[in-house]
Order: C-alpha cells, then sequence, then structure tokens
C-alpha cells in the first residue's frame, strides 16, 4: 500500500475526513518598520555631555552589520543617538541635518541644542499618524557651555535630562544610571558631581553588563564626548556573541 | 424490557481538550492587556558528527527569555546513558524533561535487558513520545552515542520525525553550523580533526545568530569512554568592569531596629553523623 502523510487537521469533529483542507483565513500583512536594534545613551555633566552607542544593527536572529553607530554629529556642540528602525534613523538624520543648514542659511548662526531639539519635536509630530520608528537621544551644550540631554519618544514629545538611555536596552541600563548618576534609593551617601572620567567609565560599564544581557546589544561602543573644545570619539570592543 | 445503549464513537489517542481550552485562555487573557507566560526557549546552536572512532557532539550555552539571557551558561547536552548524549534545542523544560524520561526509561529497560542500551532504541522512544504530543512538546534534539552496532548520529523534531545521518545540526543557528558542516566535513575524521569541525560550526553559530552565545560545549563519545567537556572553548569572556560599585554599610537606610533576646538553655545534645559517601 501507499504511505499516506496527513496531518491531524484533515479531520473533522466527527472524524471524518474534511472535503477540503481549509484552515481558514489567514491574514497576510506587510509591514513598512522593522527592528534594527541597537542601545543609545547619554549623560550630562557640568562642562561636558556624552553620547553613547553600540555599533551592532540587527534584525531578527541576523546582523547585518557589526560596524553601525548610532551616533550622529549635528554641530559642533551637539550629537544625536538614534535608535529602532535603520531606515527611518538615516532618513530623520538626513532631514535634521538639511534642516540645520536651512537654518544657518537663513539665520547665520548654527542652531543651539536646545533649539535642535525642539525642532525635531515638530518634525516628529509632523508624523504623527504614520511616525518615525527611531528612539532619539540628544547630548551637547546649552548657550552657557553646561551640558544639555534631550530624550524623545517615536512622535516628538521630548524634555530635558540630565541622562536618559534608549533603545533595546534602555530598561537594563536606566535603573542602574538612576543609582549611579541620580542617586536614588541610596542614603548617607555624598552627591559629588560627576566627573567626565568617571562618566566615561560609567558608560563603558554599563554597556559591558547591556552587552552581557540583551542580544541586540554588542560588538563595540562608540563614545562621543562634547567639550567645549569639540567633539572627540572612543570606540572599545564588546561582547560579539 | 429492551435497553437502548448509545455507542459512543471510539476516537482513542491524546486528548487536545487543554489545547482548545489554552487557545481560549490566550485570547481572553490578550482582550484584558496581560500576555500568557512565554516558555523559556534556548534560542540555540546545536550539531553533531560522527568520525572514526565514535560521535562528537556540540552546544553552545545561552538560553533566553524573549531577547533577554536568561542563562549564560546553561547545559544543553543531556545524559541519556552511559553511552548516549542528546543535545537539545527549542523550549528548555521540554528539551530536559523529554530527555529525562527516556534516560530513566532507558535505564529500566536497559536493566531488563541486560545490555548496554542502543542509540537506536533512544531514537524510537524519543520519536514515539514526540509524535504522541503531536508537536504541542517543543523539543529539537540532536542524539549521538556509541553501542555494539557502532556509532550513530540521529536528528529528532518535535513532531516525531528522524533522520539517522553523518552529520546534523539543530536550533536557531543550525544555517550558520551547517555552512561549516557543508564545507569541511569528510567521512571517517580523526578525534581531533572532529572536534575541531563541531567547535567551529557552534562557534559559526555563537557569533552570526543572536539566540545562540557565550561558550562551546562538547561530548566526545567513542567505545568505551565519555569526554563530557564543558566547556571545551570559552568563546566570549564576560566583559570586565573598570568601577567598583560596592555599596558601603548604611547605604540602606535603617529605619527601625527591634532586639528581641531568645533566653534559651541546651537540655540535651546528640550528634549523628550523614552518611556522604
Amino acid at each position: 500500500g501507499s504511505l499516506m502523510m496527513i496531518s491531524a487537521r484533515a479531520f473533522g469533529d466527527n472524524a471524518q475526513m474534511k472535503e477540503h483542507h481549509y484552515t481558514g483565513p489567514v491574514e497576510h500583512k506587510f509591514s513598512p518598520y522593522a527592528f534594527n536594534g541597537g542601545t543609545v545613551l547619554a549623560v550630562a555633566g557640568e562642562d561636558f555631555a556624552l553620547v553613547a552607542s553600540d555599533t551592532r544593527l540587527s534584525e531578527g536572529y541576523g546582523i547585518h552589520s557589526r560596524d553601525s553607530p548610532k551616533c550622529y554629529k549635528l554641530t559642533d556642540t551637539t550629537v544625536i543617538g538614534c535608535s529602532g528602525f535603520h531606515g527611518d534613523c538615516l532618513t530623520l538624520t538626513k532631514i535634521i541635518e538639511a534642516r540645520l543648514k536651512m537654518y544657518k542659511h537663513s539665520n547665520n548662526k548654527n542652531m543651539t541644542s536646545g533649539a535642535i531639539a525642539a525642532m525635531l519635536s515638530t518634525i516628529l509630530y509632523g508624523k504623527r499618524f504614520f511616525p518615525y520608528y527611531v528612539y532619539n537621544i540628544i547630548g551637547g551644550l546649552d548657550e552657557e557651555g553646561r551640558g544639555a540631554v534631550y530624550s524623545f519618544d517615536p512622535v516628538g514629545s521630548y524634555q530635558r535630562d540630565t541622562y536618559k538611555a534608549g533603545g533595546s536596552a534602555s530598561a537594563m541600563l536606566q535603573p542602574l544610571l538612576d543609582n549611579q548618576i541620580g542617586f536614588k534609593n541610596m542614603e548617607n551617601v555624598e552627591q559629588v558631581p560627576l566627573t567626565l572620567e568617571k562618566a566615561v567609565q560609567l558608560v563603558k560599564d554599563v554597556f559591558i553588563s547591556a552587552a552581557e544581557r540583551d542580544v541586540y546589544t554588542g560588538d563595540a561602543l562608540k563614545i562621543c564626548i562634547i567639550t567645549k573644545e569639540g567633539v572627540r570619539e572612543e570606540i572599545m570592543p564588546l561582547r560579539k556573541d | 424490557m429492551a435497553t437502548v445503549s448509545v455507542r459512543q464513537y471510539h476516537r482513542g489517542g491524546f486528548s487536545f481538550e487543554n489545547c482548545k481550552r489554552n487557545a481560549l485562555l490566550e485570547a481572553d487573557i490578550n482582550k484584558l492587556g496581560f500576555s500568557s507566560p512565554a516558555a523559556r526557549k534556548t534560542g540555540t546552536t546545536i550539531c553533531g558528527v560522527v568520525y572514526k572512532d565514535g560521535v562528537v557532539l556540540g552546544a553552545d550555552t545561552r538560553a533566553t527569555e524573549g531577547m533577554v539571557v536568561a542563562d549564560k551558561n546553561c547545559s544543553k547536552i543531556h545524559y541519556i546513558s552511559p553511552n548516549v548524549y542528546c543535545c537539545g534545542a527549542g523550549t528548555a523544560a521540554d528539551t530536559e524533561m523529554t530527555t529525562q524520561i527516556i534516560s530513566s526509561n532507558l535505564e529500566l529497560h536497559s536493566l531488563s535487558t541486560g545490555r548496554l542500551p542502543r542509540v537506536a532504541t533512544a531514537n524510537r522512544m524519543l520519536k514515539q513520545m514526540l509524535f504522541r504530543y503531536q508537536g504541542y512538546i517543543g523539543a529539537a534534539l540532536v542524539l549521538g552515542g556509541v553501542d555494539s552496532t557502532g556509532p550513530q548520529l540521529y536528528s529528532i523534531y518535535p513532531h516525531g520525525s528522524t533522520d539517522k545521518l553523518p552529520y546534523v545540526t539543530m536550533g536557531s543557528g543550525s544555517l550558520a553550523a551547517m555552512a561549516v558542516f557543508e564545507d569541511r566535513y569528510k567521512p571517517n575524521m580523526e578525534e581531533e580533526e572532529a572536534k575541531r569541525l563541531v567547535r567551529d560550526a557552534i562557534a559559526a553559530g555563537i557569533f552570526n545568530d543572536l539566540g545562540s552565545g557565550s561558550n562551546i560545549d562538547l561530548c566526545v563519545i567513542t567505545k568505551g569512554k565519555v569526554d563530557y567537556l564543558r566547556p571545551h572553548d570559552v568563546a566570549n569572556k564576560k566583559g570586565v568592569r573598570t568601577g567598583n560599585y560596592r555599596y558601603k554599610h548604611g547605604t540602606t537606610g535603617v529605619l527601625t531596629k527591634a532586639v528581641t533576646p531568645l533566653n534559651l538553655e541546651v537540655v540535651e545534645e546528640s550528634v549523628q553523623t550523614m552518611d556522604t559517601s
């Protein structure tokens, strides 16, 4: 006799074989978004700001690139970190750079960090009903030379922070920063102001920890250090698994 | 007076009533805004190869819960019998329990036959159990060992199909591992060459698949000897943090303290040693 391989679904409730093998309506849909992973972090100090991101670009269970940083330099005093859907990150940064040029040509001066933040909010809300799938964090120096961090949601809600983590490992980093920089949940601790060296060490350590537990974070860490001298970069390797 | 009896159509087989109930519960829970707990999967790259003197099994050591690493060093090569080991991918609880159940039944069977268990027996027991559960037990296994018939390697799928092959890979990193095998496998390799090949196949999964990571475990099974190498290769060392995050005493504030002395006196003392051999 022949060997039949028929699935259990071919039989109906009364154990008779169904005439046609109808599995029910299946809805197919095209999704305009993809999730490419990545974590960004920004810290503001007294006279400096840090914007850090990992450099892994992934999709599903695969890695597209081990060298795709998520920090984009906008001016000599401002860096933006963008994570989420890489296609929208690229388009959004292109739009911001164009708008920066337009402002420079109209007003004969560079945009301040605060102005860039306010502008980004309006750009994001402009696509309120088909959002940019991007988690933005701006780090820079304000008009008085003090460190500034502005964090956004995908549709443009923003606020100024001292420190903020965004992207895939944000839930792992943020509580640690709340404790180490914000001194939350601690008593009898001397609240010393954060120095640049301590901040860089802390950023490296939190990313090392994030790479242990978040599969999307790893490969390398890029830190953009913003001071009145300009923007300096530091790169450090992370776990590659 | 005649008795009328209505004969129920005997359907036999496994009852899937609970599966229907689970589907209903799943839908209701989502309406309330909660999500049902996700089973922990092992992501995983596992593989096996038959070489001149026996088989080499390999596995990574990462267990994931969604896209978060739940266990950085879990053991995926399970003991079945002294001469048979089994790598497991898929739902972590399923691979653990399934291999333990078959291991236990095989030991009893081995005592009954008076012989060393055969790999084909373990394969038959595993596939019959997995088929019985129609794929609801999410266990994808690589079974390998050496018995009186020689070295053997099987891959077993959650629905109960098996393949007897000279080299196999399973798990989310199986494509990466198979790419290495298809490039460099040849029959009747020496032990060192086979170990190197399996190590490289698992490494391909560890570095190129996000579901796999950490270390490489190996299990070399030959006639009369098993080398359980855990870890065989620490492919990823834990990152070294430079800062010191130790809290000083008093960081957690004490609100109130109440000391109650318990005034006890020793009435009788006896010592009984425990046999810890």
